[in-house]
C-alpha cells in the first residue's frame, strides 16, 4: 500500500464522549480527516465545536473518566495511536507528535527557566546529557528567532512576552523533531503584528523541516494564510473538507458560507455582514438530523430527522443538498466537478 | 463634536522615577452620531485612553470637553452619577464585568433604578424590552451571569449600558472574546442601535477588519501616541504612517488567493515598554524607514490630506 505513506496522520470515525452530572456530552461525533505529509491542515470552528477535543484525544490528553473515546482510529504514519497505554503513548507523544497551546504562559512551568524546560524534553526523549542538551536548547531558541538565546535561556517564563513565549513553545515542541505538529489556536491571544511573525515562523519551519501541521483556529484569515487543506467543524462533526480554495471559493456547506459572510471582507465595496441566527445545538442531546438544521436557511424536511453523510470526495460536505434527489441549488456546483 | 480630548495625558507612576506613559498628549474628538474606531496593539494605551476619556482614570494633564463643558480632572461619586446618564461603557471581558451575585434583571435595571430612584418592579417592562432588543429572552431575567455564554453576557453588557439611553457609548473591545458568528451578531446589533438611537461611539478593538466595518473614522495608537487618524477606508486602504502600513499588511484576510500574493513584510520586534519614554518618534525603534531626526524629535499629528492626519516626519 503506497497510500500509507502519503499521509502523516489519518483519523477515521473518531467519537469522544464526556460523562457529566448533567448527562453525556457527545463532543466529537464521527470525525475523519487526513493530513498530507509536509502540509498544513486547518481545523476551523467555533468554541464548543469539538476541535480541541479532537486533537487532545490524539495526544492522549483526554482525562478518562469523564472522557471516553467510544470509537475510531488514528494512524500516525500508518501506526495506530489511539488507546495506547501511557508507556507506549510516551514514545510518540512529544516526540513524533508535538503540540503547542493557545495559552503559552500557563502551558509552561513558572518555576523553571526556559532553557531547563526545553532541555528536560531533550534529556527524557532523546537521552542527551545536560551539556549537549543545553547546546541544542540554544540552537532551538535561535531557530525560533529568539534573540540572545544564551541570556534568554536562563530566564523564567514571566520575563517573556506572549509572542516570545509562543516561540519558546514552538522551540520546545520541535526539540524532538516531530513529524506532526498540532497547533491549538497558537496566535489567538496575540496581536496581529506578532501573529504574523509566529505564522511566518511556522511556515518557514514547515518548508525547512517538512513538518506536517494541524492548525486549530477560528480565524478564517489565519486559515487563508496558512492552510493547504481545511476541515470545518460544527457541533462535533466535520461538515466540510477540501483544499483551502475549495472551502473559500467553492463552499458547499451552508455553515461554511455563513462563517464567511459573518466576517468583513475588506473589499473597497462595502458588503453587508450576514449573521448566522441562533446558536449551536446542545451536545448533551445532539439533534437527530443535521446539527445545523435549526440555523440553516436552506433546511429541508429530510434534514430534521436524518443526519446527512458526507457527499463528495476530496472536497466533501455533510449536507443533504448534495443528494441526487435534492432540488437544484447554488451550493451544488462545486461538488459536481468530475475531478472531485 | 459631542466629546473632545485635548492633549489628554495619563501617566502611571509604578516606582520611584518610573513613569508609564500610557496616554501621551492625545487629541481627538467624536462627532455626533459618529463611530470612531480606535486600534492598536496591546500596550498601546487604547483602553486607558477610553477609560480616561470618561473619567474612569484621573487625568494627568489635558482636558476632555463634553458638549462644550469641561469634564473634571478627578471624578467624585457625584460626577459619575451625573455623567452616567449620557455616557456609558461596554467592557471587554463579559465574564468579570457582570456581578455574579446579581440576577440579569438586577444588572440591567441598576442604572435606571439609581437614576430614577425607583423600584426594580416598576422598571420591569423596560428591562424586558431591552433584553429582547439585544436578542435575549424575558425568562432570562431571574437567572445569574454564570448561566450564560460569552456572547449572551456581552449582550447583557450592551443592554445594561443602553437602557439609560446614553448619547455616547465607549465599547472597549466588545467582541474580542467572542466567536466569529457571534461577533457578527454583536456588531450588527451595535450598528442597528447606533442608527435607531443616534448614538456616538468610541469603538476600541484590535481587529482591524471589524473596526473598519463599523467605524466612520479610524484612529491608530502606538505606545500612548495617536499616530494616524482619518476616514476608516482611507486609513485601511491607503495608510500613510509606516506603522499603520505594516499593521494592515499583517492583518490576515479570509482570501487564500490574496494571501498567497501578499509579501512577507513584517514588523520586526515588539512594542516597547512605555516607561520613561524619550522625546523621539514612538515607532522609531521598529520603523523600517527610521532616520536620525526620528530619534531626536517626536513628530506631531498634522493633516496630510483633507481629514487625514499622520504623525510622521517622512510623510
Amino acid at each position: 500500500m503506497t497510500s500509507v505513506n502519503q499521509y502523516a496522520l489519518e483519523v477515521n470515525n473518531l467519537a469522544v464522549e464526556f460523562t457529566t452530572y448533567g448527562g453525556t456530552v457527545k463532543a466529537v461525533r464521527d470525525v475523519s480527516f487526513k493530513l498530507r505529509k509536509g502540509t498544513t491542515l486547518a481545523i476551523v470552528g467555533e468554541s464548543g465545536c469539538g476541535k480541541s477535543v479532537t486533537v487532545q484525544s490524539l495526544m492522549g490528553l483526554i482525562p478518562m473518566p469523564p472522557g471516553k473515546i467510544t470509537s475510531g482510529s488514528a494512524l500516525l504514519d500508518g501506526e495506530e495511536i489511539l488507546g495506547l497505554k501511557t508507556e507506549r503513548l510516551n514514545q510518540y507523544r512529544g516526540k513524533r507528535l508535538g503540540m503547542i497551546f493557545q495559552d503559552a504562559m500557563s502551558a509552561l512551568n513558572p518555576t523553571m527557566t526556559i532553557g531547563n524546560q526545553i532541555a528536560e524534553t531533550l534529556i527524557v526523549h532523546r537521552a542527551m546529557d545536560k551539556k549537549t542538551a543545553w547546546v541544542e536548547v540554544l540552537e532551538l531558541l535561535a531557530l525560533t528567532q529568539i534573540s540572545e538565546p544564551a541570556r534568554r535561556a536562563r530566564q523564567y517564563p514571566f520575563e517573556f512576552s506572549g509572542g516570545m513565549l509562543q516561540r519558546v513553545m514552538i522551540a520546545m515542541s520541535l526539540a524532538c523533531k516531530p513529524d506532526v505538529l498540532i497547533a491549538d489556536e497558537p496566535t489567538t491571544a496575540l496581536d496581529v503584528t506578532i501573529q504574523a511573525q509566529i505564522l511566518n515562523l511556522l511556515r518557514n519551519l514547515q518548508e525547512k523541516q517538512g513538518l506536517s501541521i494541524i492548525l486549530i483556529t477560528h480565524d478564517l484569515g489565519v486559515v487563508a494564510r496558512m492552510a493547504h487543506d481545511v476541515a470545518v467543524m460544527y457541533a462535533g462533526q466535520i461538515v466540510e473538507t477540501g483544499s483551502v480554495d475549495d472551502i473559500f471559493y467553492r463552499s458547499s456547506h451552508p455553515y461554511t458560507v455563513g462563517l464567511k459572510e459573518a466576517m468583513p471582507s475588506n473589499k473597497t465595496v462595502e458588503q453587508e455582514l450576514r449573521v448566522i441566527a441562533g446558536s449551536p445545538p446542545d451536545l448533551f442531546a445532539p439533534p437527530e438530523g443535521c446539527g445545523f438544521y435549526a440555523r440553516c436557511m436552506y433546511a429541508m424536511k429530510v434534514c430534521e430527522k436524518n443526519s446527512p453523510p458526507i457527499f463528495g470526495n476530496h472536497h466533501g460536505a455533510r449536507c443533504w443538498l448534495h443528494h441526487a434527489n435534492a432540488p437544484a441549488h447554488i451550493l451544488q456546483q462545486s461538488l459536481k466537478d468530475p475531478t472531485n | 463634536m459631542i466629546i473632545e480630548a485635548k492633549q489628554l495625558r495619563k501617566y502611571f507612576t509604578i516606582a520611584k522615577g518610573q513613569i508609564v506613559h500610557a496616554v501621551d498628549d492625545v487629541s481627538v474628538g467624536i462627532q455626533e452620531h459618529e463611530v470612531l474606531g480606535l486600534v492598536g496593539e496591546s500596550g498601546s494605551g487604547k483602553t486607558t485612553f477610553g477609560k480616561t476619556l470618561i473619567g474612569l482614570h484621573d487625568k494627568t494633564a489635558g482636558e476632555v470637553i463634553y458638549k462644550g463643558r469641561v469634564l473634571p480632572a478627578h471624578y467624585k461619586a457625584e460626577d459619575f452619577k451625573n455623567q452616567a446618564r449620557e455616557i456609558q461603557i461596554i467592557f471587554q471581558d463579559p465574564y468579570s464585568s457582570l456581578n455574579p451575585r446579581m440576577t440579569i434583571g438586577e444588572i440591567i435595571a441598576e442604572g435606571i433604578v439609581i437614576r430614577d430612584q425607583c423600584s426594580l418592579a416598576s422598571v420591569r417592562d423596560r428591562v424586558v424590552y431591552w433584553l429582547e432588543r439585544v436578542g435575549l429572552h424575558s425568562d432570562h431575567l431571574s437567572r445569574y451571569p454564570h448561566e450564560f455564554s460569552g456572547g449572551q453576557r456581552q449582550r447583557v453588557g450592551i443592554a445594561r449600558a443602553l437602557i439609560v439611553e446614553p448619547k455616547l457609548l465607549v465599547c472597549d473591545e466588545p467582541i474580542s472574546a467572542l466567536d466569529v458568528s457571534v461577533q457578527a451578531q454583536v456588531v450588527k446589533l451595535l450598528d442597528e442601535l447606533k442608527s435607531s438611537m443616534g448614538l456616538s461611539m468610541l469603538f476600541i478593538a484590535h481587529d482591524l477588519s471589524m473596526v473598519r466595518y463599523i467605524s466612520d473614522r479610524m484612529a491608530v495608537m502606538y505606545l500612548g501616541s495617536l499616530i494616524e487618524l482619518g476616514s476608516a477606508d482611507a486609513v485601511y486602504f491607503a495608510p500613510k504612517h509606516p506603522y499603520t502600513q505594516l499593521l494592515v499588511k499583517s492583518n490576515p484576510e479570509p482570501d487564500p488567493e490574496y494571501e498567497r500574493q501578499r509579501s512577507d513584510a513584517l514588523i520586526q520586534g515588539e512594542i516597547l515598554s512605555p516607561i520613561n519614554l524619550k522625546p523621539s518618534c514612538r515607532f522609531a525603534g521598529r520603523c523600517p524607514l527610521v532616520q536620525a531626526r526620528c530619534l531626536e524629535e517626536r513628530p506631531l499629528l498634522r493633516e496630510v490630506a483633507p481629514g487625514h492626519l499622520v504623525a510622521c516626519h517622512l510623510v
